[in-house]
This record gives structure tokens, C-alpha cells and sequence, in this order.
């Protein structure tokens, strides 16, 4: 889309299917193209590891995360920022989980002694109160596989009692408005609930035409 | 999806393209599911790239239409009364061949296949579409509603008293997500 008046933006084409794409899968697949592709799919494959309790069970690792009952996530690397230098310290927090995934943008790893430079998706819960988790997710998700991390991370928690917050950035070119974007004070915050939040929300909701888009959307 | 229960429809929009070698598995979900659960009748709406026509299709209109077999004989006569026009097919091989003709719906994304795929599953489809240009596609969604609503009548056309059309636009509600289609406002500063 135009960042600003006057811009030449060249369009995805819109019918959703290039032609060439179309002409390209018209042909058979063979063998090694089955191959191919079923090897390039199990590399998109995310792994979810938690480590809750070092030498505990895995039904009780089980169990701790069907606990859960504040869950707040922070996607791309603003708000995964503003987690280390706001929330994060390793007094109250211990890591519990990390992802990992590889896509053409980035790679992450096992590790959890991560630096803010490199991508990396993990899982921390507040000592004092288990029943609450945090999660950095500063690498990005592809939309292939946006799908597979909500089931690998939400499958193991329970849905009624879960309150979910989710923490992304937007650049403000981005944000569709009557006036310039030029001379709007920035930053601000915007929202979007479920019907289901029932609480106060702190800024005023997202106005329509703008969306939200990818791991926070999903 | 949306629905209106009292009218028994229900609409899909696709909003997204489709993630690369996905829409085929795509088309197959979707038409197993339109089979499950027994859905009566399904209308695509679509649209094909107006540079792409011939020299008849650009004069009249450019409206169309296409019918599975299994709802050719349910409304297939309804269609010769409204007056309208049945996609044309083109030759598979231009110049060479005209005889061998096939149908062709360039810029029309997964149309054809569900189209195609639906002759063969016994579903009573039908494709509705127009030709379109990249740009300002609004007044092509009027055209593309009017043209629908002529065949299910969901809106009752008030006749005007001063055109006698059956221009329906006035009636249908614009969504919010097209404010600002193309971009914000203008800085001040660029006067």
C-alpha cells in the first residue's frame, strides 16, 4: 500500500492466484518434486519445548501449563523490547519454553540465553504466581506456519479462564486516518478485543479501515 | 463468513491470496464441505481482467455468467429471460486450432478450478462475473451486486419514477473497510 502521497506501489495481483503460479502446478508432480516438498515442509515445522520443571514429569509439565490463566505475548522485536527493559529480570521470571523455527527471514534456536539482536521465540513464568506466562516472540512467523505455533502453543492450555494480551507494533505510515500521518503525535496505542474481554481496555479501539496482520492477527 | 439465516445465505470473502501451491488444497476443502453439508446452491463471485477480451466480448456488456450442469436444468431458463450472457469459451490453441475451445477466465484466480471441479462434484454452482481493470473496482462491485440481485432478489429494486431503472445501489450499505482505499489525507505542508 502508498506510504504517502504520490507513491508508485506495484500490487500483488489481487486474484489471489498469479497465472503463472496456476500454470506451474497444472503440471504433474513427480517424485523427486514430492520429495522436494515434503522435505522443505518438515524444515517449515515448528517445535514448541517447554521446560517447566527440570526432571519433572511430562504430565505434570502437562498440567502446569492447563493452569494457566494469564498469558501475554509479545510479537516482533518493539515489543519484545519493551518486555526486557520493562517486565523481564531474572529475579522473577524463569524460562520455561522456547520455539523453534526456521523460515526464509529468520532462524531460532534451542538456546535461552538469547541477545536482543537475534530472533528468538521464549516462554518465561513468573516465579511468584506460576499460573501467569510470558512470551518474546521477536523472530517472524510465516504465514504457512502461523497456523501450527497456535496449536503448538496453545494446545496444552485450557481456553475458559485464559485471558490472552498480545503486544505488537505498527509503523504509523501504516495507519489509516482522514488526516496526514505526517503530523500525528506518535506513538499511540490501539486496541482490538474479543467479546469475550470484559475488563476496562487502557487506549481507544482500532478504528475501521485499519487491520491488524500476521502472528498477532491470527 | 457472514450469514443471514433469514434469507437461509450465507457468504464467504476471501479477503487473502492464497499461500504459494495452498489454493488447490484450498478449493478441495472448501467444495468437500459445500457437499457435507448439503449446501443447496453455491454462487461465485468473480471477475477476469477486461484487457484480456476479444473484440466481441468488448461491446455490450460485460457481465456473465456460467452454470453447472446440475443447475443449467434447475435455472437454466430463468437465465434466457433475464437476458444474459454465458461466458464465452475461447480456442485452446489460437491461430492454430479454433475448433478445440476451452473455457479461459484469465485474472479470475481460483474461479475455474472451483467452476471445473464443481461440474464433476454434482454441484449446482453458478458463476457470476464481469470484466474488470486494476484500479477503483467500487463501481464494478455495484455492477456485480445489481447483477446478482437481479437472478435472487434480495434487495426489491424500487423502481424510480424518473428512469424506470432497476438501479438498486442507493439500497446497499457501504462497508467501512473501504474509507481511505487510497491512502490517508493530505499534508498540509505539500501546499
Amino acid at each position: 500500500m502508498a506510504t504517502f502521497f504520490g507513491e508508485v506501489v506495484v500490487a500483488p495481483s489481487r486474484a489471489g492466484v498469479d497465472d503463472e503460479e496456476s500454470a506451474e502446478e497444472a503440471r504433474e508432480e513427480t517424485p523427486e518434486d514430492r520429495e522436494i516438498r515434503m522435505e522443505l515442509e518438515k524444515k517449515r515445522e515448528i517445535d514448541v519445548l517447554w521446560t517447566l520443571k527440570s526432571g519433572a514429569s511430562p504430565e505434570s509439565s502437562a498440567d502446569e501449563l492447563r493452569a494457566c490463566s494469564k498469558f501475554i505475548i509479545a510479537i516482533g522485536r518493539n515489543a519484545a523490547a519493551f518486555l526486557s527493559s520493562f517486565i523481564l529480570d531474572s529475579v522473577c521470571w524463569e524460562v520455561v519454553g522456547v520455539v523453534k523455527l526456521w523460515n526464509e527471514w529468520c532462524r531460532t534456536s534451542n538456546i535461552t540465553n538469547v541477545l536482543p539482536t537475534d530472533s528468538f521465540c521464549l516462554f518465561y513464568r513468573l516465579i511468584s504466581d506460576p499460573t501467569v506466562l510470558l512470551c518474546q516472540c521477536s523472530c517472524y512467523v510465516a504465514e504457512d506456519q502461523q497456523f501450527q505455533w497456535l496449536e503448538k502453543v496453545f494446545g496444552g492450555m485450557r481456553k475458559e479462564s485464559l485471558q490472552v494480551t498480545i503486544l505488537s507494533t505498527c509503523p504509523v505510515a501504516d495507519y489509516k486516518t482522514q488526516e496526514s500521518t505526517l503530523t500525528l503525535p506518535s506513538p499511540f496505542l490501539r486496541a482490538l478485543k474479543t467479546k469475550e474481554f470484559k475488563e476496562q481496555v487502557c487506549c481507544p479501539l482500532l478504528e475501521q479501515p485499519n487491520i491488524v496482520r500476521d502472528l498477532p492477527a491470527a | 463468513v457472514y450469514s443471514l439465516p433469514s434469507k437461509k445465505l450465507a457468504v464467504l470473502q476471501i479477503r487473502s491470496p492464497f499461500i504459494k501451491n495452498k489454493y488447490r488444497p484450498f478449493c478441495q476443502t472448501l467444495l468437500s464441505w459445500v457437499k457435507s453439508s448439503k449446501c443447496a446452491r453455491v454462487v461465485l463471485l468473480s471477475s477476469s481482467h477486461a484487457y484480456q477480451r476479444d473484440d466481441e466480448q468488448l461491446l455490450g456488456t460485460p457481465l456473465r455468467y456460467l452454470l453447472t450442469p446440475d443447475l443449467e436444468k434447475a435455472v437454466g431458463g430463468l437465465m434466457q429471460e433475464l437476458k444474459w450472457k454465458e461466458m464465452e469459451k475461447v480456442a485452446a490453441y489460437p491461430g492454430i486450432n479454433d475448433t478445440e475451445k476451452v473455457l479461459h477466465i484469465p485474472g479470475g484466480g481460483i474461479t475455474k478450478l472451483l467452476f471445473t471441479e464443481s461440474c464433476s462434484k454434482g454441484i449446482q454452482m453458478a458463476v457470476l462475473l464481469k470484466f474488470c481493470s486494476e484500479g477503483d473496482n467500487i463501481p464494478d462491485a455495484f455492477v456485480l451486486v445489481n447483477y446478482l440481485n437481479e437472478w435472487l432478489q434480495l434487495i426489491k429494486s424500487e423502481v424510480s419514477a424518473s428512469n424506470n431503472s432497476t438501479d438498486t445501489s442507493s439500497q446497499w450499505k457501504i462497508p467501512s473497510s473501504w474509507r481511505l482505499l487510497f491512502g490517508n489525507g493530505l499534508p498540509p505542508a505539500l501546499f
